[in-house]
């Protein structure tokens, strides 16, 4: 087991190097004149020469990249051009707002999903048909337009939530969830659409195994033999798109924390983005692949408690 | 928000059969398909024809207009800048569709090729593919496109051309399974043979077989494009003076107190699009699996069915008349039916009647297809989706089975009618230990304590002699063999005490060697625990070595029945005279039974 996660992590931090290492490449050698656009049109053309010099840019690319990378692995990422912000701060101090609202809505959208999956597909008939629908409908609207939908119904017309804002999970746990109850709906509508075909679609699979006929022959009820033992077996395909959908979380958090004004991560990445800050933007990249790689990892663990025949591979 | 990889991928065997047939027409004649192909034709419509149709240039601004209201100079209203919102919808319709459909382009030029080139060459080309996908796949596509952003700027055509990179592994694994499951078909190494060109081979074969999964996948992509792109300009990080629905939206949105209604038309014009693009897709997949025979759902309704169970009776041994053991299981006329999606029904047992008496051996035999497994099912009342008892009785015991509630046939089942499967391998729950399997129905059933159940496995285990119980008890299914497998499946059936076990096939997917070894272990505990077995087999030498009476079935009736020595010496049917035959051709492993016609003697197996 130890051997297992030390061979994931050592792909992954591999991983994580190939992909730094190429967001570098591309940013750096896809910026225009960076001091330029830092100091605006007016600035003399001295004042961006010191300030390339200032920001080091007069060096090689691949020094440059040596120098970056030496500091990433001692955690230093350098500071923000515009506001001088180390960018290690600028992320930290606000990963842990995104991280809540992403876990809280992986959680929800868990038990929605399993729960309407294995409902559609013990019941079939109307259920079935029901949770398709519901499922094309989560699968096709985008979930910024499911934000907005429910900022204007459920804040603004209803005034059952605020419309914007947050409170920290640390400080209180019912203001917490009261500022992210409709951006985790938001967020999970598509996650729980995706999950829930899979459950029921590796459900019904399961269901046929032969297996389950002769559990069922030895006195089992159909309810025990389902949420014992099919359950189990049809979760491995389904935390596998988990996986996937958490990838996808990180980025729909973006937008969606930009509608409720949540001061995660999507305001750093959108408001570097659009300045063009290369350092906040490496980091935000680096901090993400670390996130995704780590979360393989769990789902990976995961699956071998739950498949046996995975946990040799 | 929805990413590539979540996009159900078509089944490539469903669409190599379906290749060939008109799915085009029939997904006019799918309802939910015709709508969507209406909605979307409409949408391009409109987007090819802003120029005309759209009243004012739409990105004129006019500062007395600010949030006008419907009016007839604006028949939508005007924005926050002014500007006609309806002339801004349609030019905003031509560029998020286009947008998108540029970015599925790209994905499909970049995801073919490379998805035909490693599905065709494969060795080192699919590794770097592998590799290329987990690193595109490593970061979330909207922080992909940021970066992006911050570098290449606000062009909504560069940025798509950049998402159309980040969705070409879903075109990638598409092509690369069809080209890989095409390439081992049989007629492409006919065309190599007949000196075909390799780039001829890949024009005119595989992409006939991806051609209609491209197109689903390039529907569900091309919401997702709309999706992603649409995003993008709401968060301010589009190109303003191109108007897109997201550009609208981001304005809208900021204007979300005074003019709520501005959010209308761009949600709308989204949440269609894609809407109808996933129903598209939908509807395509699903005629495609239609024309390649996959059954519909099935319907309700099927209750009226008469059910057939007229034909000849079955040729009837008189009894030895020493046997005078009490009736335990007596089957009439059963009938077994699977509803067929067009509401009639589909018999595959076809009015069986047969008894078995307590502590009997009764062989059930026939070839496959004949309806044995299907009779077995049915007693235990655990037959496949769809399948159901049209008519006729199971009495057990005095209890009329085939008319019982499920929550009766729990009690049933187990404890008083065993079952041993066919395929040892596949009959164990391959997330949970040997031990625990044998260990939950014996608490369920029996009501005996976890430690007394793991206590008497272990016996069990034992007794149907498997060597090392406890080290069995820890293992999982895929550790085990077949043979043990199975021995583990017998140690199950008689757990619970049962008065009848139903054995189908026992030994038919396991070794030879390990066959013999199964039918002794079963006629071992037979004879210690006086169960009766009802054995499913098409094997005369499986009847010989236990039987004390057999049922000869053939197309799902049973066509001869009697004790198994006055069968054996006296087949009267013509079926069960040729199955005698076929055990006869074969018969050298099994004994003499060559030479000893005469004698109308069974090999000596069975006297042990």
């Amino acid at each position: 087991m130890l051997r297992f996660i030390l061979r994931r992590l050592l792909a992954g931090v591999f991983l994580l190097f190939v992909v730094s290492s190429l967001a570098y490449l591309f940013l750096y050698l896809g910026a225009g004149d960076i001091a330029r656009q830092i100091l605006g049109v007016s600035a003399t053309q001295e004042q961006v020469a010191q300030k390339a010099t200032e920001l080091g840019l007069d060096q090689p690319l691949a020094t440059r990249y040596v120098d970056w990378l030496s500091a990433a692995v001692r955690g230093d990422f350098g500071t923000s051009w515009f506001n001088n912000q180390p960018v290690v701060e600028a992320i930290t101090s606000r990963l842990a707002v995104t991280l809540s609202l992403v876990i809280g809505t992986t959680i929800l959208t868990a038990v929605v999903a399993t729960a309407l999956g294995v409902w559609a597909a013990k019941k079939r008939g109307a259920a079935d048909r029901l949770v398709q629908i519901v499922s094309v409908l989560g699968f096709a609207i985008p979930g910024f337009l499911i934000a907005i939908f429910l900022v204007n119904v459920f804040a603004l017309n209803l005034g059952w939530f605020r419309p914007t804002g947050f409170v920290q999970l640390g400080t209180s746990f019912p203001g917490w969830l009261s500022t992210v109850t409709l951006p985790i709906l938001a967020l999970s509508t598509g996650a729980i659409a995706a999950i829930a075909s899979q459950v029921r679609g590796s459900v019904i699979d399961t269901m046929r195994q032969d297996w389950v006929r002769t559990l069922r022959s030895r006195g089992l009820s159909e309810n025990r033999v389902l949420y014992k033992h099919v359950l189990r077996n049809a979760g491995g395909p389904a935390l596998a798109v988990l996986a996937v959908q958490f990838v996808g979380l990180l980025g729909g958090a973006i937008i969606v924390e930009q509608i409720f004004a949540i001061p995660g991560l999507g305001p750093v990445a959108v408001g570097s983005t659009a300045r063009g800050d290369i350092p906040l933007v490496m980091g935000l990249v680096v901090v993400t692949a670390a996130i995704v790689v780590v979360v393989n990892i769990v789902i990976e663990i995961l699956h071998g408690f739950l498949n046996p025949k995975a946990r040799i591979s | 928000m929805s990413e590539s990889a979540t996009t159900p991928t078509p089944d490539v065997a469903t669409e190599v059969r379906a290749a060939r047939s008109h799915v085009g027409r029939r997904l006019l004649r799918n309802p939910t398909g015709l709508a969507a192909i209406i909605v979307l034709t409409v949408m391009i419509l409109l987007a090819i024809f802003a120029d005309v149709l759209a009243p004012m240039d739409p990105s004129k601004a006019n500062i007395q207009d600010v949030l006008a209201p419907a009016s007839d100079a604006h028949p939508l209203g005007a924005d926050s800048a002014g500007r006609d919102v309806l002339s801004r919808l349609l030019f905003a319709t031509r560029f998020s569709i286009a947008g998108a459909l540029w970015a599925v382009l790209i994905a499909a030029v970049i995801g073919v090729t490379s998805g035909l080139l490693a599905g065709y060459y494969q060795k080192w080309f699919e590794s770097v593919s592998v590799w290329v996908v987990s690193i595109i796949q490593a970061l979330p596509g909207i922080v992909v496109l940021l970066a992006a952003r911050a570098v290449i700027g606000p062009s909504i055509w560069l940025i798509m051309a950049v998402f159309g990179v980040i969705l070409a592994p879903a075109f990638y694994r598409l092509t690369y399974a069809a080209v890989v499951g095409v390439r081992n078909e049989l007629f492409v190494d006919a065309a190599r043979v007949a000196g075909v060109g390799d780039a001829s081979i890949i024009g005119r074969h595989i992409l006939s077989v991806v051609r209609a999964p491209i197109i689903i996948q390039a529907a569900l992509l091309a919401g997702i494009g709309i999706a992603v792109q649409s995003g993008l300009d709401f968060l301010g990080l589009g190109d303003t003076n191109v108007p897109t629905w997201g550009q609208m939206l981001s304005d809208a949105f900021s204007r979300m107190y005074q003019a709520p209604i501005l959010l209308i038309w761009p949600s709308l014009a989204i949440a269609l699009t894609s809407i109808s693009l996933v129903l598209f897709g939908n509807a395509l997949r699903d005629e495609l699996e239609r024309a390649a025979g996959k059954p519909k759902k099935r319907r309700r309704g099927a209750a009226a069915y008469v059910p057939d169970a007229s034909g000849p009776a079955p040729v009837t041994h008189v009894e030895d008349g020493d046997d005078a053991r009490s009736v335990l299981l007596q089957v009439d006329d059963l009938v077994v039916g699977y509803d067929q999606p067009g509401g009639g029904v589909k018999q595959v047992v076809n009015g069986v009647s047969l008894q078995v008496r307590k502590g009997e051996v009764h062989g059930l035999i026939g070839e496959s297809g004949s309806g044995k497994t299907q009779t077995a099912w049915s007693i235990l009342r655990l037959l496949p989706d769809g399948g159901r008892i049209v008519g006729g009785s199971v009495s057990f015991d005095g209890k009329d089975l085939a008319h019982s509630s499920e929550n009766e046939m729990v009690k049933i089942r187990g404890r008083r009618i065993a079952y041993i499967p066919q395929e040892p391998m596949s009959n164990l729950d391959p997330s949970f230990t040997i031990g625990s399997q044998l260990v939950e129905p014996m608490t369920v059933a029996l009501r005996v304590s976890r430690a007394e159940a793991r206590k008497r496995a272990l016996e069990l285990l034992a007794r149907v002699g498997i060597p090392n119980p406890q080290r069995t008890f820890d293992s999982y299914p895929h550790e085990v063999s077949g043979g043990m497998a199975q021995r583990v499946l017998i140690a199950g059936a008689v757990s619970c005490e049962a008065d009848l076990i139903i054995a189908d096939e026992p030994t038919t997917a396991l070794d030879v060697t390990v066959q013999a070894d199964i039918l002794d272990l079963l006629r071992d505990l037979q004879n210690d625990l006086h169960v009766a077995v009802l054995i499913v087999t098409h094997n005369f030498g499986v009847v010989a070595d236990l039987c004390d009476r057999v049922s000869v079935m053939q197309d799902g009736r049973i066509v001869e029945t009697g004790p198994a020595r006055s069968i054996f010496r006296d087949p009267q049917h013509p079926y069960t005279r040729s199955l005698f035959d076929a055990i006869l051709e074969d018969g050298a492993a099994r004994g003499p039974l060559a030479h000893s016609a005469d004698r109308n003697t069974l090999p000596e197996r069975s006297a042990r």
